[in-house]
């Protein structure tokens, strides 16, 4: 269910825009979004590091789905937002002690969309990428994104 | 030049200080002797060089000190002036005057210096805190795990037999309340400090990483003894508790930074979660910004890795360090019984009772001693979201560390036992929850005074946890403080609780995962909506302690005084002999 107090995402325009190396025009490619699940993710896990599988490997580049919670921005004019698995009951954008589950997803918007209650499960499509990037204006580190990206609530 | 004005010229009259500006370390302080400490005055506003005066017992600090004081004319994030001495040292012990002046600014502040006994009363020193340990978690635990009949408790907590106590004031430099970071601080450096910040007074820059030091237990270990040093932890290493042991920063959050003051100190047995912060950002889970390898440092300068319980046991003499989770361990409550949380990720994750006869084994090869922290991190990790049962459990994994401590004092009687916490939570035990009470309503079943009973927790398993914490008749207990959220008078079998999130205007609502819960009731919150959970109280601690040197320890005493009975203990700065 939407919200009933909708806030624009206004400021997401603009700044996507400069980001050419992650929303380049290719947008999704000609083919049915694969379904991809947080345990696709991640074929190990250990205090080494976690080991990306070959599903989300194999689907680098191409348009997937993934259902999960937005997690509270880092800010109203953010260009980006965290998907997880679970509603976060920590913010870690706003608490010291709290820090992100090792499974997030960043997703880049297309275009602006209006805010969801982090309480609801939300759908969201779009181009995978994995691997370590930093975002420029803010430092937020990602492993796997979505980019070129929209959602609907569930 | 400078001009006066009125009020400045009153207040002078009056002989307040005018403008007064701030000394660091702050008035009262405990400075151990011939320990370093970063001197800091900050005045109000900007000053001239040659107006500014800085005196310990009325002799030029510079002279006192054998450094010179550097001028800083503006600070960054300021329009006001400072004056700064990194890493001076007093020697002799005994009351110290301190006054600082620049124009019509002026400030005096007490040092105490103090020496500690010629020899040492203890060789070895194990500290135990357990995060957020009040009174109620014990209660709890020694109630679930030993039962009781008739009104008297039919067993002990192992901590319930140390027998000297005090009662602990948490509160920080700038608020009566207080948090992980600045407490542990408190007991590991003898210097209280702000909400926050570890092995620093919190200066007024924007930097987290120049405010002025206290040295902490590990620098004055290094400095002065050639004991060995064990951190053991079921929290990030990087976590406020153990960061405290080693760390100096006013953001407990830079937690990339503190792993490397971690190492930097080389710990022979550290042993915990955290790794995320271990590991070069290009490797997937890795929360560093940069490339630095610390596990791999590690190895090169000699660690042993142990990165699950099985490596542990098996891990070669010599340094060990053992990262055993990206982040937070799991709750003995999921690691033990209910395998939630992320146990299937991580499914051999060392218990703090097996880490703790880990380290002891280890650190007791040394000759000269050791000194060893051991935390129960995730008491108060499940205090904040009232998920009761994971912190009564988790209390009763600390208590059984404390008893593999108290079998090897058995043979090793020059070891000081500390078991403390660092502040409290606003919980408290009630009563019972009794499911075949009659009626819907939950709090129909709520057993108060004579109605409570006891609870009928079993005991098969033949360790000191229940069968299960999902008993008909259970402990019933309650935050005082609490967000938006559902009570369900339930223990959350299903995974740890997450009472509250965060809704579009930034505030904390109740969770709606838990509304369908049959019994679940929505209670409206009594802390600030910018409040995730439940949160601290600023109610005392009780310490208690045994062995050489815990006769110190008596009545109502600062949680900075407790770090000059581990200094007297060990002996770190012996009275010069003549």
């Amino acid at each position: 269910m939407m919200p009933s107090r909708r806030h624009l995402l206004g400021a997401f325009a603009l700044p996507a825009l400069l980001a050419p190396a992650l929303l380049a025009p290719t947008g999704p490619r000609a083919r049915a979004a694969t379904l991809l699940s947080f345990n696709d993710l991640y074929s190990g896990v250990s205090p080494l590091g976690l080991i990306f599988s070959a599903k989300l490997q194999g689907e680098r580049g191409h348009s997937v789905t993934m259902r999960g919670f937005m997690a509270p921005p880092l800010k109203a004019e953010a260009r980006f937002f965290v998907l997880t698995e679970k509603p976060m009951a920590l913010c870690p954008f706003c608490s010291s002690d709290a820090d992100w589950p090792d499974n997030i997803v960043v997703v880049y918007l297309s275009r602006p969309q209006t805010f969801v209650q982090y309480n609801a499960p939300i759908t969201v499509t779009g181009t995978l990428e994995v691997g370590s990037w930093r975002d420029p204006d803010t430092e937020f580190l990602s492993l796997v994104r979505l980019v070129g990206a929209s959602f609907h609530a569930v | 030049m400078r001009t006066l004005c009125l009020s400045a010229i009153l207040l002078s009259s009056l002989a307040i200080p005018a403008g007064a500006a701030t000394i660091y370390p702050l008035d009262r302080a405990t400075i151990m002797a011939g320990s370093p400490f970063d001197l800091k005055v900050e005045f109000d506003a900007q000053v001239a060089p040659q107006d500014v005066s800085v005196t310990i017992d009325g002799q030029p600090a510079a002279k006192m000190l054998g450094k010179e004081l550097s001028f800083v004319a503006t600070e960054p994030g300021t329009t006001a002036s400072a004056v700064l001495a990194r890493a001076v040292t007093l020697g002799k012990p005994g009351h110290h005057s301190v006054t600082a002046t620049a124009g019509n600014e002026t400030k005096t502040v007490a040092w105490d210096v103090y020496a500690t006994p010629a020899k040492p009363k203890a060789k070895n020193v194990i500290f135990f805190l357990g995060d957020g340990l009040s009174v109620s978690f014990r209660t709890a635990a020694r109630i679930m795990s030993r039962g009781m009949t008739e009104g008297k408790a039919d067993g002990r907590l192992a901590m319930d037999d140390l027998d000297h106590m005090a009662f602990i004031g948490t509160s920080s430099t700038g608020a009566i309340a207080t948090d992980s970071a600045n407490t542990m601080s408190a007991y590991m450096t003898g210097h209280k400090s702000a909400v926050n910040a570890l092995g620093v007074y919190a200066d007024r820059t924007p930097d987290s990483l120049d405010d002025p030091r206290v040295e902490n237990i590990a620098e004055a270990l290094r400095r002065t003894t050639k004991k060995s040093l064990g951190v053991v932890v079921t929290s990030e290493l990087e976590d406020a508790t153990p960061a405290a042991v080693f760390a100096h920063t006013r953001k407990r959050a830079d937690k990339a930074v503190i792993a490397e003051q971690i190492m930097a100190l080389k710990p022979e047995v550290i042993l915990g979660g955290g790794s995320a912060y271990y590991l070069p950002q290009n490797v997937p889970g890795s929360k560093r910004k940069d490339s630095k390898d610390l596990v791999g440092d590690a190895k090169a300068a000699g660690y042993a890795l142990a990165t699950n319980a099985a490596e542990m046991r098996k891990a070669p003499r010599g340094k060990l360090l053992g990262l055993f989770h990206t982040g937070n361990m799991d709750y003995a409550l999921d690691r033990l019984q209910l395998k939630k949380g992320t146990v299937s990720k991580f499914p051999d994750q060392p218990g703090l009772v097996e880490m703790t006869k880990v380290a002891l084994d280890r650190l007791s090869q040394n000759k000269d001693g050791f000194f060893l922290m051991v935390e129960g991190s995730c008491i108060d990790k499940a205090a904040h979201p009232m998920d009761w049962e994971r912190a009564i459990v988790d209390t009763i994994e600390f208590d059984d560390a404390i008893a593999a401590a108290r079998d090897f004092v058995k043979t090793h009687p020059d070891t000081l036992i500390v078991v403390t916490g660092d502040h409290t939570h606003a919980a408290s035990l009630i009563g019972t929850i009794d499911d075949n009470k009659p009626g819907t309503e939950m709090r129909e079943k709520v057993g108060t005074y004579a109605a409570a009973g006891f609870p009928n927790y079993t005991h098969t398993n033949g360790s000191h946890y229940p069968d299960t914490v999902d008993v008909s008749r259970r402990l019933a207990m309650f935050a005082a403080d609490f967000p938006d959220y559902y009570e369900t008078f339930r223990p959350k079998m299903d995974g740890p609780f997450e009472p509250a999130v965060q809704n579009e205007k930034k505030q904390y609502v109740a969770n709606e995962a838990y509304k369908d819960i049959p019994g679940a009731v929505l209670r409206h919150g009594n802390i600030p909506r910018n409040e995730d959970t439940a949160v601290h109280s600023v109610d005392d601690v009780v310490l208690q302690a045994a062995g050489p040197g815990a006769e110190e320890f008596k009545g109502y005493m600062e949680e900075s005084d407790v770090y000059r009975v581990l200094a007297d203990a060990m002996a770190l700065a012996p009275t010069r002999r003549q």
